[in-house]
């Protein structure tokens, strides 16, 4: 048998370099977590096994060790608009408090890299992802007038909470932070910790985004996996859990290559900005909104039991219509599942199509994203 | 009836000509969570060192390589109704196929009982 490839790095450049740690390390292995390299960093890929793992926080609550993602503080004079020049959602009309899904773009408008903005009042929150936060503080530091300042919190762990019982686990640690609803952050602290706590997630779940000094996480951590609700869970759960509700990962689903339009998240371009452009690449993504994209992302329901993964070429019949992106097997759904990019004459829902899978023909069906419904706890929902 | 087992962490029980060939425990510890098991057809010729059937996780997909040259005369068909068989009983119901050895002295070399668990002790 081939050694199964743990190896989760999805940046060659930073395969020869030894793997740093994050401040929860000692925490995973004392509790048994199967570490492996991603981003540059070991990191739990499970405890007892992913399709547990999975399953436990769709159905209670999952804590996430996220700390090799970049947490980054923006402020100065006028960084709202700076940062508008860079990313195509309504920074202005973000509400202190209040938290958006963006895109840093490029001048082709291909995605740089997808990342929250929280107004965090007197500056700008952001969580961009660990394989690309340090090509993305070069570009900040090179596209934002000398005016803004980034303050990366280096120093900052990051945790999620996810599940239907994240709220009841949290509140038991942190009641006030259960008041947030979807995509709303505010500042608690725990023991005299100060906590930024974010409504936000990326398992299609309820759940919490915590941002804390790296020194306390592992008293924090401890506290909620104490809680009957809470289990640690690893990379490979979560990478699971993103696909079935349809969340894109970059470096995967999302690149340089691929517009906003592209890769179906035009929800992202914010209304005031598609009526006055002024982002990377505007002209070349307004038209894409106007008059269609040439091919988009989607969802694959897979035939049969047969996991059909990243690279896997689609076809029609005897054409080449688009490549899968990321897929395999869905522990909630009972099947595999998968997304790519398909010729936009062949990615409506239902569309039936072949994924080419070690020489063979496999039958996949376009199908609508995500695969299991989102149960975010939204105001007013 | 004896077992063999290869650095692959595949084990061969031998009854005559033929091989029954399987995943050990080990190998379904590493693996995780089985989702599939692809099977060679019956009636396939076999090299040795050539992969002969893959194992699929939750995550990744793995060869299987098959320790010896034979024809496949037998698979387990338990597996394809419930691959995670390979997880339950690695090394007794969740077996992945059999074949007649064309070359039985490939068997020469490979470890027994004892000596695949001194490998697994160099192990991490």
């Amino acid at each position: 048998m081939t050694k199964p490839d743990n190896s989760a790095t999805t940046d060659a450049e930073m395969a020869d370099l030894p793997d740093e740690t994050l401040p929860l390390d000692a925490w995973h292995r004392s509790r048994r977590g199967r570490m492996v390299s991603f981003a540059g960093y070991a990191m739990p890929i499970q405890y007892e096994g992913i399709m547990a793992e999975h399953l436990w926080t769709r159905d209670h609550a999952g804590l996430f060790d996220v700390s090799h993602m970049g947490q980054l503080e923006l402020s100065g004079e006028g960084v709202v608009a700076a940062l508008e020049a860079l990313v195509p959602g309504d920074i202005a009309a973000l509400a202190p408090g209040r938290i958006r899904y963006s895109l840093l773009l490029n001048a082709d408008g291909g995605i740089l890299d997808d990342l929250m903005i929280t107004n965090a009042g007197d500056h700008l929150f952001l969580v961009v992802n660990g394989a690309t936060k340090w090509d993305d503080i070069a570009h900040l530091r090179e596209e934002l007038p000398d005016e803004i300042t980034i303050n990366h919190l280096d120093e900052h762990a990051l945790l999620a909470l996810q599940g239907p019982e994240a709220a009841a686990a949290l509140a038991a640690l942190v009641p006030d932070a259960t008041g947030l609803f979807f995509m709303e952050a505010g500042q608690f602290t725990w023991n005299g910790v100060p906590l930024g706590i974010s409504r936000s997630g990326y398992t299609g779940e309820d759940g919490f985004e915590i941002s804390l000094p790296a020194e306390r996480a592992e008293a924090f951590a401890d506290a909620l996996c104490a809680l009957p609700q809470v289990r640690p869970i690893g990379l490979g759960a979560r990478d699971s859990l993103r696909l079935e509700a349809g969340l894109p990962l970059y470096g995967h689903d999302l690149d340089e290559g691929v517009t906003p339009v592209e890769g179906d998240l035009a929800f992202a371009i914010s209304k005031r900005r598609r009526a006055e452009g002024g982002f990377p690449g505007a002209d070349r993504i307004l038209a894409q909104l106007a008059g269609g994209a040439p091919r988009r992302r989607v969802g694959l329901a897979i035939g049969g039991r047969q996991p059909v993964r990243e690279g896997a070429p689609l076809f029609l019949g005897g054409q080449d219509v688009g490549v899968v992106t990321s897929g395999g097997f869905a522990p909630s759904v009972g099947a595999p599942v998968a997304m790519g990019f398909v010729a936009a004459a062949h990615a409506a829902p239902g569309t039936a199509l072949e994924a080419e899978v070690r020489g063979r023909r496999i039958a996949v069906r376009v199908a609508p994203l995500p695969f299991i419904p989102h149960r975010y706890h939204r105001r007013g929902g | 009836m004896s077992r063999y087992f290869t650095d692959e962490h595949e084990w061969i029980d031998v009854e005559g000509d033929i091989a029954t060939v399987g995943i050990t425990d080990y190998a379904q510890e590493q693996l995780g969570d089985i989702v599939f098991v692809e099977l060679p057809a019956p009636g396939a010729t076999i090299e040795a060192g050539k992969e002969a059937a893959v194992v699929e996780s939750v995550k990744a997909a793995s060869d299987v390589f098959s320790p010896i040259s034979g024809e496949v005369v037998d698979t387990n068909s338990d597996l394809e109704d419930d691959p995670a068989l390979a997880n339950a009983s690695p090394e007794a119901d969740g077996w992945f196929f059999r074949l007649r050895m064309s070359d039985p002295a490939q068997l020469q070399g490979l470890m027994d009982d004892a000596g695949y668990k001194a490998f697994l002790e160099t192990l991490d």
